[in-house]
């Protein structure tokens, strides 16, 4: 059943990567790009990360991604022009794209260390209790500096977005 | 196998009665608009106009769909597919009644019992923006493009207070499933005061309540907050250019989150199922007493019609005695646990639901630039504050 359900939604977020490359109009692949976080959420939760699976959804596809299609919706963008390109790299870009992802994975399957292979709901530390409490108690440093880095941030987009007096 | 059976069913009764009651949502709103503008309403089809939602599913239905021909074809289809879906999908976290045994098969009164559940309708109802949006955007039209545009913002704004005032009684509750929410609200103060979030200690969540209220008015388009749909300025916003099922989808959506919204807010802050007062003092039978009560004023109007309408004297004993049978219901001992609960989760549902439209009948619409600096230099610092007192109180009672 997983297995099953870790197949169809690998396969549905493949598909939409794809599609948000090749598609020329900015809506189309602000769309697949939704179609993507959606099925990466459920692989989260088959992992059993239920909150992480949540709060991608809530973050990403129900308020960046709202932004991003904003945007786009405000600028009314047509659909893009592709250049023309040489025969020469239509036909070895692919190829080269391959080799150099078997390239890349060879390296870091050499590098790091074969550990046992993941099974599905044999990880239990995905519920918000414990995400809170390691937030909150071992890495709280970490979440500390994330949330002062945020804070600049806004007040960086508040003063680039101020009208001058 | 059992799971998945019995999973059927469930789905199947919810499903029909929740599209059921979105149809006749409708008729109750217009109902309701009528009477407190002091006009009858829906009256031509059937009596009191009870066929009038049947009528008009027909209409949808057998009206030609049209396409406006510069608008993006397939975002103009998919948006009220996918309105509506999302819509439709949130339902399935709330819990409509505690654990049953029917028929010898134990299983929960709602569909699925989420970890996650106030999560999963956040997430679900965040999605929620992509049919409006996108609807108004695929008509390539310049109404339905501001009122895409309007909504979008508007939800982006009114999702933090929403998501601020949730998290408040969240804090005292200590989980994010809505069964154990919905349990934890049992019992009561001083014997009589119900324990529910919203006279809860150690600080009552009165106002996130409010600021519930005020942010979902928003999140579900509707007034004082419509003006994604201002029909005074925009004809129909979002969707002006739909028409046939298109524009049926958009507008169960809308029920359907209104519908939602309710329940969540029922189950937050309300005590879900939990009964107003203890059945020690008779809480059991106040179904009973309602419905009793509608048929003998039935019984009354049907022996004193008027002479004009001879046919009330038929038709109001059959109501009448209709209304005995339902009550009569709620005294079966074997339908007991199971109709109780519903009756007092449906109650306070239907009673939100009655102030969305009894709110609908008495504002006026606001200003747009209104409706921004509400949002984020009034509502969003109070819900911060309630937020913060809520979270000193809990730290400093609970050790």
């Amino acid at each position: 059943m997983e297995g099953l359900l870790f197949l169809t939604f690998a396969t549905i977020a493949v598909l939409c990567a794809i599609n948000l490359v090749l598609q020329t109009h900015p809506i189309s692949s602000a769309l697949s790009l939704i179609g993507v976080l959606g099925s990466v959420a459920v692989l989260y939760l088959l992992l059993g990360g239920e909150f992480i699976a949540a709060v991608q959804l809530i973050v990403y596809a129900g308020a960046i991604m709202v932004l991003f299609v904003f945007v786009i919706m405000l600028l009314n963008t047509g659909a893009e022009k592709r250049p023309t390109r040489k025969v020469l790299v239509t036909w070895i870009s692919l190829p080269l794209l391959f080799t150099f992802i078997a390239l890349a994975a060879m390296l870091i399957g050499a590098q790091v260390p074969r550990t046992e292979t993941v099974t599905f709901g044999g990880f239990a530390g995905g519920t918000t209790l414990s995400v809170g409490r390691a937030l909150f108690t071992q890495y709280l440093l970490p979440f500390e500096i994330t949330s002062i880095l945020i804070l600049i941030a806004i007040l960086g987009a508040v003063v680039l977005a101020r009208k001058e007096i | 196998m059992n799971f998945f059976i019995v999973s059927l069913i469930k789905t199947g009764i919810v499903a029909a009665v929740l599209l059921t009651t979105l149809a006749y949502l409708q008729w109750i709103e217009r109902k309701v608009l009528a009477h407190i503008q002091l006009r009858p309403g829906p009256y031509r089809v059937g009596p009191h106009g009870l066929l009038q939602p049947l009528a008009d599913v027909i209409k949808l239905v057998t009206k030609e769909g049209v396409i406006p021909p510069y608008a993006h074809t397939l975002f103009y289809l998919l948006a009220p597919i996918l309105a509506v879906s999302i819509a439709l999908t949130a339902i399935v976290a709330i819990p409509f009644g505690p654990q049953v045994t029917v028929f010898g098969v134990t299983t929960n009164m709602g569909l699925a019992d989420l970890n996650i559940g106030i999560l999963f309708i956040l997430a679900i109802s965040s999605l929620g923006v992509y049919g409006v949006a996108l609807g108004g955007w695929a008509s390539n039209s310049k109404y339905p493009l501001l009122g895409g545009l309007r909504s979008s913002a508007q939800m982006i704004s009114y999702e933090l207070p929403l998501a601020l005032a949730i998290v408040a009684p969240l804090l005292i509750m200590n989980t994010l499933n809505f069964r154990d929410i919905t349990i934890a609200q049992g019992g009561y103060w001083l014997g009589f005061i119900p324990k529910w979030n919203v006279f809860a200690g150690p600080f009552p969540q009165i106002f996130s309540f409010i600021i519930f209220l005020i942010a979902s008015f928003a999140e579900t388009n509707r007034v004082p907050f419509d003006l994604p749909e201002a029909e005074s300025e925009l004809v129909g916003g979002f969707h002006t250019e739909y028409s046939s099922m298109g524009f049926a989808s958009f507008f169960m959506a809308e029920y359907a989150n209104i519908v939602t919204v309710c329940c969540v807010g029922t189950v937050l802050f309300l005590g879900g199922w939990q009964p107003l007062w203890p059945a020690a003092y008779g809480s059991d039978l106040a179904p009973v007493v309602i419905h009793f009560a509608a048929a003998a004023m039935f019984f009354y109007h049907g022996a004193n019609a008027l002479k004009t309408r001879r046919w009330d004297r038929f038709s109001f004993p059959v109501f009448g005695v209709l209304f005995l049978a339902l009550g009569g219901l709620f005294l079966v001992p074997i339908l007991k646990p199971v109709l109780i609960p519903l009756f007092w989760f449906l109650a306070k549902a239907l009673f939100l639901v009655f102030l969305f439209i009894w709110i609908r009948g008495t504002l006026p619409r606001f200003r747009y630039d209104q409706l921004m600096r509400f949002a984020w230099t009034f509502l969003f610092p109070v819900a911060v504050a309630n937020l913060l007192v809520t979270a000193f109180l809990v730290a400093v009672t609970s050790k």
